[in-house]
């Protein structure tokens, strides 16, 4: 019962992991109906960045409350940083292909995903890379027989209120409803005076800076970053996203969860190896009969 | 709809003229005639190609036999399919199943590659019928799955597969079979024009079928159902059964493709050579070069596989012959950006000429409608 237990805990840590990731990708697909390729690989460089800052600032020395404001910064500066980068591709790249067909932009992010491949390779070199141990891996839950560290709270307290926010975000601001407004017709919102290609920049700003605190957990949490980690994790923060239904924040979040309780679950009675082969499994069996996703809402195709 | 795009375009070109413009004519008009003579003569004429450069253009001519499966799909249907490796795997692994010693049945060549196609074929049914009526984005990440799904299987089922070692040896076509008292087996493993004769008849089996298939009732019914589905299905098409045998027809001529390639190997090699890289790889090529255009996806390929195997390693080689990068950094290495140019091909590709390099007409036309 431990076991399962512990099975959980450490599937609902990496599933909030992968929500924060999936979260990036169903807000871009929700108002420009993109799949964004190349999300996965943006919190590659924002992993980059991290390290990269983690080492300059020495921040292996620091110890208490200083490692905490330290992470602090750390998901601040590289927010900014793949939100920016977000925002920076989506006017070079995408903007100019809005009218263009679906695939036009499609093939166009797996371009800006292999060229963030490159820049990953560059900044990293072609090897895996460990990332520093910031957090004491003290157990928080000694006696219950669970293993709950200061890096599993670390994915907690990130996660949590960031997601929060982005609900209060969607939900209660005006931009928020700009958001709403334009995913739901883009036209209709510019004809009532949104200015349409801002509120799409503010997407990909709000989408990467999440991918971007994600990318600061993600090292601190799995301790190895690499140029290719943004193609797997991509893979199945995509894969939370199309299970919660698309387009839909809970279901991102959601459908994280889901995926993070297979995996782990998947990982310790059937075997690591394949828990890739049964996410993806289960991914295909929801689609066929739920193609929606779990909280989606089923669209009719247009004449 | 019947003004579909035929490969012989308009003979205007020929009539008149010097006798350059009508040789410039003759091999634009007949581009894939003058080709196929032009490759079946060069081994004979080029001997490096009786050496590892033979084994490159094989190869170069088992991708473009793979791209032309995928083009069906992603060309002629518009279904956006992220996981044709897994099937070029399928037809490869089922084919050294058939052939290896390890396993009972050692079939012939032809008769493992027709199996092994059609099983192929049966499997990308088995995959399609339940999922053909997920809109566009949503087959795209099945066909992703199913890809990765299929890769991590082959890699664990060890005791089938081999795991990463792959199975082997698959031996050559033609083995024990004796010809005017050689041994045409031995003779495909030694000589690798051999196998550069049998992928390119392959491949040109491949394009006459393709071109066939273009103008043929079913290959209208593609394109219409690409165009528009609820057109397609008011004027007495069904979009499903279309879509199916737009699925099994790609799946059946990738496993083609995976046939030649473990025999030409003599291994499946590890299953990470069908993983999602490969099929972006083919999927990249068919779009650079032009959806739903042969001669696109030909020189789509062409491109593709030239810059890995020729322009980086000649570039590379300058760059160390001028001296320019002494300290052997991978910034100043030309294969180091090798990610970023395809990249950046994309992009531009998809912004400026979105309909490909060699775009057939209809997708030209409809593409350049709404500017």
């Amino acid at each position: 019962m431990v076991f399962f237990l512990q099975q959980c805990l450490i599937g609902l840590t990496n599933g909030a992991l992968v929500a924060m990731v999936a979260l990036g990708y169903t807000m871009v697909y929700g108002i420009i109906r993109l799949i964004n390729f190349a999300h996965g690989d943006l919190i590659m460089l924002g992993a980059c960045l991290a390290l990269t800052l983690v080492s300059v600032l020495g921040m292996a020395a620091w110890t208490g409350t200083a490692t905490w404001l330290g992470v602090a910064l750390l998901v601040l500066l590289c927010g900014l940083f793949c939100g920016g980068l977000n925002v920076a591709v989506d006017r070079l790249v995408y903007r100019p292909l809005r009218n263009a067909p679906k695939l036009a932009p499609l093939v166009s992010a797996i371009g800006v995903s292999f060229i963030f491949m490159n820049l990953g390779l560059f900044w990293l070199g072609p090897a895996d890379r460990s990332f520093p141990e910031l957090l004491p891996a003290t157990n928080l839950l000694a006696g219950e027989g669970l293993q709950f560290t200061a890096k599993d709270l670390l994915v907690i307290v990130v996660v949590v209120p960031l997601m929060i926010a982005l609900s209060v975000l969607v939900k209660t601001t005006r931009l928020g409803k700009a958001m709403r407004a334009v995913s739901q017709d883009p036209t209709a919102a510019a004809l009532v005076g949104i200015d349409v290609d801002r509120v799409i920049a503010a997407t990909f700003f709000v989408g990467g800076f999440l991918g971007g605190a994600a990318s600061v957990i993600y090292g601190l949490y799995i301790n190895t970053i690499g140029f290719q980690m943004g193609f797997q994790n991509g893979l199945y923060a995509f894969t939370a996203a199309v299970l919660g239904g698309i387009g839909s924040i809970p279901g991102a979040v959601v459908g994280g969860l889901v995926i993070g309780l297979v995996r782990a679950l998947s990982s310790a009675y059937v075997g690591e190896r394949w828990a890739g082969a049964i996410v993806f499994a289960i991914l295909i069996v929801i689609l066929v009969f739920r193609p929606e996703g779990l909280l989606g809402r089923g669209t009719k195709e247009k004449v | 709809m019947n003004t579909s795009p035929t490969a012989t375009g308009p003979s205007d070109v020929t009539d008149t003229g010097s006798l350059r413009d009508r040789m410039l004519g003759f091999v634009r008009e007949r581009w894939d005639f003058v080709a196929l003579v032009a490759l079946a003569v060069a081994p004979l004429v080029v001997p490096a190609l009786g050496g590892a450069l033979g084994g490159q253009v094989t190869m170069l001519f088992i991708y473009c036999i793979l791209a032309l499966g995928l083009n069906v799909m992603v060309g002629y249907t518009g279904l956006v399919h992220l996981g044709i490796a897994a099937f070029f795997g399928i037809g490869a692994y089922l084919f050294a199943i058939l052939t290896v010693p390890m396993y009972p049945f050692q079939m012939r060549f032809v008769t493992a590659a027709a199996v092994s196609a059609l099983v192929t074929a049966g499997v990308g049914l088995t995959l399609g019928a339940p999922t053909l009526r997920l809109r566009g984005d949503y087959l795209a990440i099945v066909t992703l799955g199913f890809g990765e799904v299929v890769k991590v299987t082959l890699r664990n089922l060890e005791q089938i597969t081999g795991g990463m070692k792959g199975l082997n040896p698959v031996p050559p076509p033609g083995a024990g079979l004796k010809i005017g008292g050689t041994d045409l087996g031995l003779a495909f493993a030694i000589d690798p024009r051999w196998f550069y004769y049998l992928a390119l008849l392959t491949l040109a089996g491949v394009v006459v079928a393709m071109r066939r298939l273009e103008n043929s009732r079913l290959g209208r019914a593609w394109v219409a159902v690409r165009e528009d589905e609820l057109a397609a299905e008011a004027m007495g098409v069904s979009a499903t059964r279309v879509k199916l045998s737009a699925f099994a027809m790609s799946s059946a001529v990738a496993g083609l493709a995976g046939c030649l390639y473990a025999a030409s190997l003599s291994t499946t090699a590890d299953p990470n050579a069908y993983d999602f890289n490969r099929s972006i790889m083919v999927l990249c090529a068919v779009i650079l070069g032009g959806l739903g255009s042969i001669p696109g996806t030909l020189l789509g390929v062409a491109l593709l596989v030239g810059f890995d195997t020729v322009l980086a390693p000649w570039a590379d080689s300058a760059i160390q012959q001028w001296n320019i990068n002494p300290s052997g950094s991978s910034l100043l290495s030309f294969s180091g950006w090798r990610l970023a140019i395809f990249g950046l091909a994309l992009i531009l590709v998809m912004r400026y000429r979105p309909e490909g390099l060699v775009p057939s007409r209809r997708m030209a036309a409809e593409l350049h409608e709404a500017h």
